[in-house]
């Protein structure tokens, strides 16, 4: 059986047997979800696990024993002594065909990974079920809105599948309901109120609908000008540097430039949210204005470009002479609340113990 | 904040002051958010007609320096409706007695034309937040930018304490940090009071460990904070500053009465700035030294909720920008000064939780994943994510007798107007990051001046005017925006925009136990510029 190690977070609340194995659950999970920390790999796309679940992909099916019909494992609750099957030939089959009527509208099943974090879902269990989109092409469903002005987000239709993550996501998540589900079948169609553009909605630009988007119908507009950049995506988990919730954030690299941000679906104080800045507003990096030569102004006013060894010298001179001749208590440092602790705690050493003072401040007072 | 952000999904209700949460932390009000789903009540005050102000149940547009008066009125309704928590009065706070003394003649009507509100309004208020179980308390700027700041946080202190609102899930009392690491600095010793961890500058046993840490004899007494160095800048006498190492801060743009400010930076003998960019701040210096930035970096920082985390490099910095610990070692060095020999930010660090109690358990390698909340006092602590959960520091809580008083200026004839400044969504402080990244301009391009629509017609001014607006320190011109999110005789606008430079304005007082700024509150006269 698989049991819980840990027996203090929460009750055991029962077992159920799941492709011949026992497994303990708790109070409130979900088939989906034992099956999930169980490692089943049962397929789904409409799944988001910060959202309530919406049972609308069907690709999640599993047959338990004493039912007729499989049910969408992501909508029933766990229950004692149920017997659950994720892996019989007739739901393969099953989820085969769904995908194949899912992709049957989708010009374009191969999605650049730069255009989200979920961009390649739907590829993968294509791949995975060898499906494509074949089968059931004909109608399609969904206007495109690819010209919709706006720098960060790309909309285009033609990929979308209604799972509506980015409608949950944007309500569930957000609370900003920006966006929503316009008609049924066919005809459905996300839409912002009235159909505006995006910037005329109650849209903030967090990008969250575009990183749960699991086509790449959403698309990250800003991390599509790498596409042609040679090298592979490379990701690196660090902070987001703007306010002070601290968002962990993976920051998309390729061919050592910045080319893109993932929120970390793990990251503890996010959860997998950002917001416009921690998302869309990291081009400084990369900015013509960076300044990349130790600099000192000369007689005239205008600053030369000098060696490291010579900035660092002139420096520690300036503030000698200022010692010397006004006394320890006439030098004062002010540190970044921008910067890491590296940056604050050699900042006030190099007060504390160049000068014996603690004239040592940083930016909190404004 | 004295709870982890995951608390925040779980008050009954939320009392949100001076924060506008939703453009300034768009992040954490997401779990505010949540719980409002979920059914946990909202009280907002604040001026303006926020986001957040909108969603809340009960919104006290409160005249801009009046929070005191309010928090008065509301711990007068909480004892008067008996909605004390006389059991944590009684086992963990001092002063109640006096406390409860205090208060008794603070109704909200006498609270009602300060902050000119409705005295029900402020009734209400009292009776949720004293009613909410649990309630927690939110807070940013709007209560700390003020000469009476401290007043505030003790004002807000008392509430929570005399409901025992502390230390529990989903309550406490939560200030909001506006820069990623702005709670580090503090952490690492970079104030006048404190040696890192917080270990008083007063206390002669910190002084003597750090005096031997360092090599050197350390002053027995606190330094002086940025806003003294700045006054004292260039001065004659033993008190003046005359040399001034600036890291990462554009002080020109965001600190309050701009032209005193670059007077006095233009006043040293010797500057020095470390920045990314070549700030209004980096062009008045000496020597300016090139710093690598975001995702070029490794090093730690702390966030709102005092969690430790890992930057990491992931690109090559530009030319030759170096880390701030590298310059900054580097500068020390070539002084002579000892004990700058790293080679690492993981040197730096871990000598920093060598030397910090509230750091003792953490290294390098511990915070790899961003799991601990400090205080981590020992290797097999595991952090703390609730501060105050069963002792204070300092064993009880004390309740502060906390008095009104008037902001530095009051609106008068000549200066009619209050104006009150802030940020907005989509721009960063000063727009050296965000004003540098494309697509942001498409959102937010300029700054304009919210006045209220009925305000702007009896002064004569329509959408897109362009009006002086002046305060005793300088005059800006700007454009207007008519807006209801501003209450009447009350505008507001950013600091983001050099271009619109608020900051000209600003700085009427300060408060006068941490310096802090007012920037919340500064009466100006608005005149409308024909033609322009």
């Amino acid at each position: 059986m698989i049991a819980f190690k840990d027996k203090s977070s929460g009750t055991v609340a029962g077992s159920l047997t799941i492709d011949g194995e026992l497994i303990e659950f708790r109070d409130g999970e979900t088939i989906y979800q034992i099956a999930e920390r169980c490692r089943r790999e049962v397929p789904t796309l409409c799944y988001d696990e910060r959202l309530e679940a919406f049972g609308a992909c069907r690709l999640c099916v599993v047959e338990l024993e004493g039912i007729h019909n499989p049910v969408a494992s992501c909508t029933t609750m766990a229950d004692d002594g149920m017997v659950v099957k994720t892996k019989t030939e007739a739901l393969e089959k099953h989820r085969k065909t769904l995908l194949e009527m899912v992709a049957s509208e989708n010009s374009n099943l191969d999605v650049d990974p730069l255009s989200g974090y979920a961009s390649q879902e739907l590829g993968q269990l294509l791949s995975r079920y060898n499906a494509n989109n074949g089968r059931f092409a004909g109608n399609k469903s969904g206007d495109s809105n690819r010209d919709d002005k706006n720098p960060f987000i790309l909309r285009d239709y033609d990929n979308c599948i209604s799972c509506y993550r980015c409608v949950r996501v944007c309500a569930e998540q957000e609370g900003d309901h920006a966006i929503n589900v316009m008609n049924r079948g066919f005809n459905t169609q996300i839409t912002a109120e009235f159909g505006n553009d995006l910037r005329d909605s109650q849209c903030t630009f967090c990008g969250q609908c575009v990183q749960t988007c699991p086509t790449g119908a959403l698309a990250d507009k800003k991390a599509l000008r790498a596409s042609d950049l040679p090298g592979d995506i490379s990701k690196t988990r660090s902070i987001c540097p703007y306010c002070g919730v601290g968002c962990a954030v993976d920051i998309l690299t390729k061919d050592d430039r910045v080319v893109g941000i993932h929120p970390a679906m793990d990251g503890p104080a996010n959860e997998g949210a950002l917001c416009i800045k921690g998302q869309y507003a990291f081009d400084f990096v990369h900015h013509p204005d960076r300044l990349t030569k130790p600099l000192i102004r000369q007689a005239d006013g205008s600053f030369r470009e000098v060696e490291w060894d010579d900035a660092l010298q002139a420096a520690a001179a300036g503030f000698s002479k200022v010692r010397e001749k006004y006394g320890r208590h006439a030098v004062t440092g002010i540190a970044s609340g921008r910067a890491p602790h590296e940056a604050a705690y050699t900042m006030q050493k190099f007060i504390r113990a160049s000068f014996g003072t603690n004239y040592i401040d940083n930016c909190s007072r404004s | 904040m004295s709870n982890p952000l995951s608390d925040m999904e779980h008050p009954d209700v939320i009392f949100a002051i001076g924060t506008n949460m939703t453009e300034c932390h768009p992040v954490a009000a997401t779990r505010l958010k949540k719980a409002i789903t979920r059914g946990a009540k909202m009280i907002v005050a604040d001026p303006r007609q926020t986001r957040l102000a909108k969603i809340a149940d009960l919104h006290l547009p409160i005249r801009v320096g009046s929070d005191v008066a309010l928090l008065l009125a509301m711990a007068h309704v909480i004892a008067r409706e008996g909605l004390l928590d006389r059991d944590f009065i009684e086992k963990r706070t001092a002063g109640n007695h006096e406390f409860l003394e205090h208060i008794k003649e603070f109704t909200p009507a006498w609270a009602a034309p300060i902050c000119e509100v409705d005295a029900a309004l402020i009734e209400q208020a009292g009776l949720l937040y004293g009613a909410g179980d649990p309630s927690a308390i939110f807070y940013t700027l709007g209560i700390t930018e003020h000469i009476c700041g401290v007043d505030n946080v003790q004002s807000l202190c008392n509430l929570a304490l005399m409901t025992g609102n502390l230390g529990n899930l989903g309550g406490g009392i939560n200030p909001m940090r506006g820069q990623n690491n702005i709670q580090g600095a503090g952490d690492c010793g970079a104030v006048p009071a404190n040696f890192p961890g917080f270990q008083p500058c007063s206390d002669p046993e910190s002084v003597k460990k750090f005096s031997e840490a360092y090599g050197i004899e350390i002053d027995p007494e606190k330094g002086i904070t940025k806003v003294t160095a700045l006054n004292n800048a260039g001065k004659d006498g033993p008190e003046g500053i005359h040399a001034m190492l600036i890291d990462g801060e554009n002080t020109v743009v965001s600190d309050p009465d701009k032209n005193h400010c670059e007077k006095a930076l233009k006043s040293l003998e010797h500057l020095v700035v470390i920045d990314i960019f070549m700030t209004e701040t980096a062009e008045l210096a000496d020597i300016v030294l090139p710093a690598t930035a975001f995702a070029e970096t490794d090093g730690v920082q702390t966030n709102t909720e005092r969690r430790v985390q890992r930057l990491r490099a992931a690109v090559k910095p530009p030319g030759e920008a170096k880390p701030d610990w590298w310059i900054i070692s580097g500068i020390a060095k070539h002084m002579g000064t000892p004990g700058f020999e790293f080679e690492s930010a993981k040197d730096v660090f871990n000598e920093l939780c060598s030397l910090s109690p509230i750091y003792e358990g953490l290294d390098w390698e511990r915070i790899d994943n961003g799991k601990y909340q400090w205080p981590v006092p020992a290797k097999d602590h595991p952090g703390t994510p609730r501060l105050h959960e069963k002792e204070f520091k300092n064993g009880r809580g004390l309740f502060k007798l906390i008095g009104y008083r008037d902001p530095a200026e009051v609106i008068d004839k000549e200066f009619p107007v209050w104006l009150t400044t802030g940020r907005r969504l989509q721009a960063y402080h000063t727009r050296t990051q965000t004003g540098r990244s494309s697509g942001i301009d498409y959102l937010l391009d300029e700054e304009s001046l919210e006045i209220h629509p009925e305000d702007a017609a009896q002064w004569g001014i329509n959408e897109g005017d362009f009006v002086k607006m002046s305060s005793r320190r300088g005059t800006i011109e700007i454009k207007a925006r008519l807006t209801d999110r501003s209450p009447r005789g009350t505008v507001f606008t950013s600091f983001s925009f050099a271009s619109v430079p608020v900051n000209i304005l600003t700085g009427s007082g300060y408060d006068p136990v941490t310096e802090t700024a007012e920037l919340k509150v500064c009466p100006v006269a608005i005149r409308l510029i024909p033609g322009k």
